[in-house]
């Protein structure tokens, strides 16, 4: 996997975000409240004890049901989750069920789906408590009556990160029998990966064997997940809402079962211009290569005008790339199967043609098991068809790990197929994340994004990434990008001057770069400490000489490096970490944001090891305190990752 | 009695006795560098620069270490928001260029280990290293350490690398010139404890003796340059030197045995800027003679001359030719004398024939072999069709003389034993490195300096282009049967001339990106200036000039008249009589 594509599903996706709260005043009905309002209610809330919060929250539905439509904040705390729990109003409307969602999200997919899901029962009459996985506390699942969970997977069949509290408190012992529970769960995933949603089979299997009742049978959606998702979703509203009409003879409101295009992205769009499904056409400003002469990497820098479309981006989202085909793989593609590019298609319900489909439209790189059972059954391989039993899971996994689309298409030639037949077995192309590596105060309607060029041998061939080669190889000046801002309300600048420390490695960096070019143009903002890590310190100090001027114009306060392939010794960031442990605890006492942004798999649990050691040496604590120390941070967006 | 005295109405404005907050920014530098350290042990820990601070670099010379960058990366790198690709360059001090096996092997090791694979042998007779990362620096210099070994003020405001010639042919006279020089050497370089601290992580001992006693917190005003020379070679250019010691007694031409003293030469020096009219190449000239026990303390007294009355305001006028010519050469080498205490002997009678090299196998008188090798631009590298590094490596795990670096940039393998010459040959052999005979007089007979794309100084190419200009001179040579005549002809990158390009036959100096100046008319044996031919030329316009001069040259010189000779006779160019000529 490279390190620096994201796949949208794996981590990521929200379309539904808009600002950095959680209250989301300007997205759908039943909100409204201004961010000073959210802000106070937000003061309000985060002191209350349990207690003081069930009396507010009677407090507020009473003053609802007087005002006759103010909608409460409904998703954050315990508190206003009990409180919602304790409405009369919602619960007469829900048929006397409490229903919750909750969702596992690492930047914004599921929590946008989730969102979504909400309004549209609250159009039908309900009235949804949606909570964060991670905000959520599992003691109240014994008050739960209908539970709908949305979660993506990741890394090696991982739950979201932020998420992983919860994951582990349900597997584990303390997880309480759920006899009076009904549940639905809705998967995300990648189906290029071994352990396909498996995240979600985790909670389906566990809330089963707790003894809770399925409302709805799991769907697993692969990275197309909208119209699976909105299928989903229409379904277990209507076995809610049919509950609801035959507990209180209500009529269902007519418009629940939204179209499928009609996603939260599409809401979000309207407010917002221009999205996943409604990109911008941006156009590259300046695209060069980071990474000095001798690097084993390829980094790029490359700018991108956002003039004329308004898109507006906080430091620390993404933006979202949508890229095209390799011409030279789509041609190979046609050739093999001989079949002409101006062939015409019907995809999606839309009228195309081959070469724009495969160009623009359908992954041709990466071949998933659906692709290899389709294959399959179209060549009549013996050897694909063996790939398909359930004991040939490992093997199948590693032959897709080998083989892309254009390989299987070698090795396995069909003749005579029509374009419709090829077509039914790709999925649709999706969009890459970048981390935004500028700010717009600096650089007004631009975006910058810092790109790994994803480059291997495989079979004999020279190939890249399907979106950083497209950004390396067919994005020159003047070039046309279609993008769109992907929000990421978990990685953002504190609001007041507390001090940050920033750790990233490799292209992990960019998004401090946006952070450090805000804080300067605004002169806010108070010490700033980065950990930066690369493989050699001559050709992959990535903005090197921009770091440089930061601290000496003060705006960088503190900068340690480490180059894992300079000398005999590899050194990471977590040394460094664990070298200035004291003065890494000092400011996190004093109050410090922490931020760890990069490599998934290896950088952020080593980060994660070394900052839990930091804290129980110099904090003097037990492991399991400093544990909770650091999940404390956690909570409190003190501790923020984007990591891929 | 005291110069002063001597002296009452010497201008002392510019010199060592104003306040330091009256003198140029580098001695305010020097004064306030706490004897040499600054903060280059801090800058070393720095991991966000592969540089050090801007004054460190000024200090670090002292050290023997120069901050450069790659040029040929430096504009590529600023557009990729990469900072300069920092290396450092590191000269060994090696006085007399005469090293043993031993230190070869360890020089060899850490070039391998630390300089991408090479070495530069220089015209002051030693080593360089480049491409030296800061991350390297101090395992390079402890390297060297553990050889023996060291750089301290290989470079700097201090006496530099003394010279010595390298005269394979009289071995016994060589090894006592040679002995006064590393005796020199040490005797005259800084103390430098701040070198033991930063390098060789010693701690800093309290005392309350002064650090420096000869050099004070100042040094000297601009580097000084000491040599010695064996008549009748003229291989170290002693002309070009600070002070060069001329060893009277001994040599072949004048049939004396053992060594007696030394004439002195003062004042010369190669270094102008094309921007000022009042900087010029100078020669020494020769003041007297003093027996070889004197030799120190004549080292003292003019370097302390110099100390005192060298120019502290304006560094481009810093070096002691300059104060020689602003205090006249009498006054100079009576403060000379006052502070001997004696009178200097008048100069004895000398000969020298050549300041070049003599090629392949010599056998001294006490019938022991030494092999020159040619080595082109003094660049030690493998090449895909000639392993140079490895032959010599090779050379120096079975070699058991000396090595000698020549002020030509190329090696001598000295002092070989009977027994042991067919081995070496045969090495010699094996690695392709006894092809001198095939190259012409020419090439020989040429110098250039590094330049680009290491030396911050460089405005044009220098080892990187003159082997191609010169099989474009050999063309023009061959056609008029010329091509074994020895020609010296030197090119330095920029006009402080490390090649001395200012008295060779033809001289080039770098102007801009493929422009040059081109001097011509400098002394066979180095005795006299050069005097410009061409202002900012290219290639085709210099082998136009070149063709025209050698056709000439073949065709009307005289018997045994050398090029730079022919060129004045025939008019090309005025002889320059003393450097401060050399603009006119």
């Amino acid at each position: 996997m490279n390190s620096v594509v994201r796949p949208p599903l794996k981590t990521s996706g929200g379309q539904g975000e808009q600002n950095q709260q959680d209250f989301n005043p300007s997205n759908g009905p039943g909100y409204g409240l201004t961010a000073v309002q959210c802000s106070q209610l937000r003061e309000l809330t985060a002191g209350l004890s349990p207690a003081q919060a069930l009396w507010v929250s009677g407090y507020l539905a009473g003053a609802a049901n007087a005002a006759g439509g103010l909608a409460l904040p409904l998703n954050l705390t315990e508190a206003s989750a009990t409180a919602a729990a304790t409405m009369s109003a919602a619960q007469t409307a829900a048929g006397a069920r409490k229903l919750t969602i909750l969702y596992g999200t690492e930047s914004g997919n599921c929590e946008a789906l989730a969102q979504g899901l909400a309004d549209q029962a609250r159009e039908a009459g309900l009235s949804p408590v949606v909570t964060d996985m991670a905000d959520y506390k599992p003691r109240l699942l014994k008050g739960e009556q209908d539970l709908l969970m949305i979660t993506s997977t990741y890394g090696e069949g991982d739950p979201p990160q932020r998420a992983a509290g919860f994951f582990e408190f349900m597997e584990g012992r303390k997880a309480p029998p759920l006899p009076d529970l009904r549940f639905a769960v809705l998967a995300l995933g990648d189906s290029a990966y071994e352990f396909f949603c498996e995240a979600g089979k985790k909670l389906d299997r566990r809330f089963e064997e707790l003894g809770a009742e399925r409302l709805l049978d799991r769907v697993d959606c692969d990275i197309d997940f909208e119209e699976p998702a909105m299928a989903w979703r229409s379904a277990v509203l209507a076995k809610l809402t049919a509950d609801v009409a035959k507990a209180s003879a209500a009529s269902v409101p007519s418009g629940v079962a939204l179209s499928p295009t009609q996603a939260p992205a599409l809401a979000a769009a309207a407010a917002r211009g221009f999205d996943k499904q409604h990109p911008f056409q941006a156009a590259v400003i300046e695209n060069i290569v980071l990474s000095g002469r001798g690097s084993s990497k390829e980094i790029r820098h490359v700018e991108i005008s956002l003039s004329g479309s308004d898109l507006n981006y906080q430091p620390g989202d993404a933006l979202g790339v949508l890229p095209t085909n390799d011409p030279a793989l789509v041609d190979e593609v046609m050739a093999k199967l001989a079949l002409d590019g101006a062939t015409p298609l019907t995809l999606k319900a839309s009228e195309t043609t081959l070469a724009e489909a495969l160009t623009r439209h359908l992954e041709i790189t990466t071949a998933t098991p659906r692709f290899l059972d389709h294959w399959a059954k179209l060549s009549g391989a013996a050897e694909l068809a063996r790939l398909q039993t359930v004991e040939q899971t490992e093997e199948r996994s590693t032959f897709l790990r080998s083989h892309q689309i254009i390989d299987i298409i070698r090795r396995f030639p069909v003749a005579g197929l029509d374009a419709q037949q090829v077509v039914a077995g790709l999925r649709p192309l999706q969009p890459r994340l970048y981390s935004i590596a500028s700010s717009l105060a600096a650089a007004p309607e631009e975006a910058h994004l810092t790109v790994s060029v994803v480059r291997y041998d495989l079979h004999g061939d020279r190939r890249s990434g399907v979106a950083s080669g497209h950004l390396a190889d067919r994005a020159a000046p003047e070039a046309v990008l279609p993008v769109y801002v992907h929000a990421n309300p978990h990685f953002r600048l504190p609001q007041d001057d507390r001090p940050i420390i920033m750790i990233g490695a490799g292209t992990g960096v960019a998004p401090y770069r946006a952070f450090l070019q805000e804080r300067e143009v605004l002169g806010t903002g108070g010490p700033s400490w980065l950990v930066f890590g690369d493989r050699n310190f001559r050709s992959d100090f990535l903005y090197q000489t921009e770091w440089q001027r930061l601290m000496k114009d003060e705006v960088l306060t503190r900068m340690d490096v480490a180059f894992s392939r300079d000398t005999g010794t590899k050194e990471y960031v977590q040394q460094r970490l664990l070298e200035n442990a004291a003065d890494i605890y000092a400011w996190l006492e004093e109050g410090a944001n922490i931020y760890v942004c990069g490599d998934a798999a290896n950088m952020a649990p080593d980060v994660h090891q070394a900052l839990t050691t930091i804290v129980e040496k110099q904090g003097d604590l037990a492991p399991a305190v400093a544990a909770d120390y650091l999940r404390g941070l956690q909570r409190d967006e003190r501790y923020q990752r984007d990591v891929y | 009695m005291s110069e002063t005295a001597l002296y009452p109405h010497t201008d002392r404005s510019r010199d060592l006795s104003q306040p330091v907050s009256a003198l140029s920014p580098d001695e305010r530098l020097k004064a306030s560098s706490d004897q040499l350290r600054g903060t280059i042990a801090l800058g070393l820990l720095d991991r966000l620069t592969g540089a050090v601070a801007a004054d460190d670099t000024k200090l670090m010379k002292f050290h023997g270490i120069y901050q450069q960058d790659d040029r040929d990366l430096r504009d590529e790198r600023r557009r990729q928001k990469l900072e300069p690709a920092f290396q450092f360059m590191v000269r060994v001090r090696l006085a007399g260029g005469v090293c043993t096996p031993e230190q070869w092997l360890k020089l060899d090791e850490l070039a391998r280990a630390h300089g991408k694979e090479t070495l530069r042998l220089t015209t002051r007779q030693t080593f360089q290293f480049h491409w030296i990362l800061k991350r390297d620096l101090k395992a390079t210099i402890q390297g060297l350490h553990t050889a023996l070994l060291d750089t301290v003020s290989a470079c700097g405001d201090d006496a530099r690398g003394v010279m010595c010639s390298v005269n394979p042919a009289l071995s016994r006279l060589h090894a006592d010139v040679y002995d006064l020089a590393r005796r020199a050497s040490d005797h005259a370089i800084p103390r430098m404890r701040a070198y033991h601290e930063i390098w060789y992580d010693e701690e800093r001992v309290a005392t309350s003796e002064p650090e420096e006693p000869f050099y004070g917190a100042t040094y000297m005003p601009r580097k000084f340059k000491i040599g010695f020379v064996i008549p009748p070679v003229n291989d170290i250019d002693v002309y070009a030197q600070d002070l060069g010691f001329i060893a009277i007694g001994g040599s072949a031409g004048q049939g004396r045995a053992g060594l007696e003293g030394f004439n002195v030469a003062i004042g010369g020096g190669m270094g102008r800027s094309d921007q000022s009219a009042t900087t010029y190449p100078r020669l020494a000239d020769v003041i007297g003679y003093v027996p070889a026990d004197k030799v120190l303390a004549t080292a003292d007294a003019v370097m302390g001359v110099q100390r005192d009355y060298g120019d502290r305001r304006d560094r481009a006028r810093a070096r002691f030719k300059y104060t020689i010519d602003d205090k006249g050469l009498d006054w100079i080498k009576a403060a000379i004398e006052a502070r001997l205490g004696f009178a200097l002997e008048p100069a004895r009678p000398f000969q020298f024939t050549t300041n070049g090299d003599s090629f392949g196998w010599t056998t001294d008188e006490s019938g022991r072999s030494h092999f020159t090798l040619f080595i082109e631009n003094g660049r030690i590298v493998n090449r895909p069709d000639r392993a140079l590094m490895d032959g010599l490596r090779e050379i120096a795990r079975q070699h058991r003389g000396t090595f000698r670096v020549t002020p030509n940039q190329n090696l001598i393998i000295a002092g070989i034993a009977a027994e042991d010459k067919a081995a070496i040959e045969q090495i010699l052999r094996q690695y392709h490195l006894d092809g001198a005979n095939a190259l012409s007089g020419l090439r020989l007979n040429s110098i250039a300096c590094v330049a680009l794309p290491t030396c911050g100084l460089a405005m044009a190419e220098s080892e990187r282009y003159l082997p191609d200009l010169l099989t474009r001179i050999e063309t023009i040579l061959a056609r008029h049967g010329l091509q074994d005549e020895p020609i010296t002809i030197r090119m330095s990158g920029c006009p402080n001339g490390c090649s001395r390009p200012y008295i060779a036959e033809i001289g080039f100096t770098g102007r801009a990106p493929g422009k040059y100046n081109v001097y011509l008319g400098g002394g066979f044996h180095g005795q006299r200036l050069n005097k410009m031919y061409l202002d900012n030329a290219g290639e085709a316009e210099i082998l136009a000039a070149l063709d025209k001069i050698i056709g000439h040259y073949a065709t009307e010189r005289t018997a045994d008249e050398h090029f730079g000779d022919f060129v004045i006779r025939a008019g090309y160019v005025p002889e320059v009589k003393e450097g401060r000529y050399f603009n006119d």
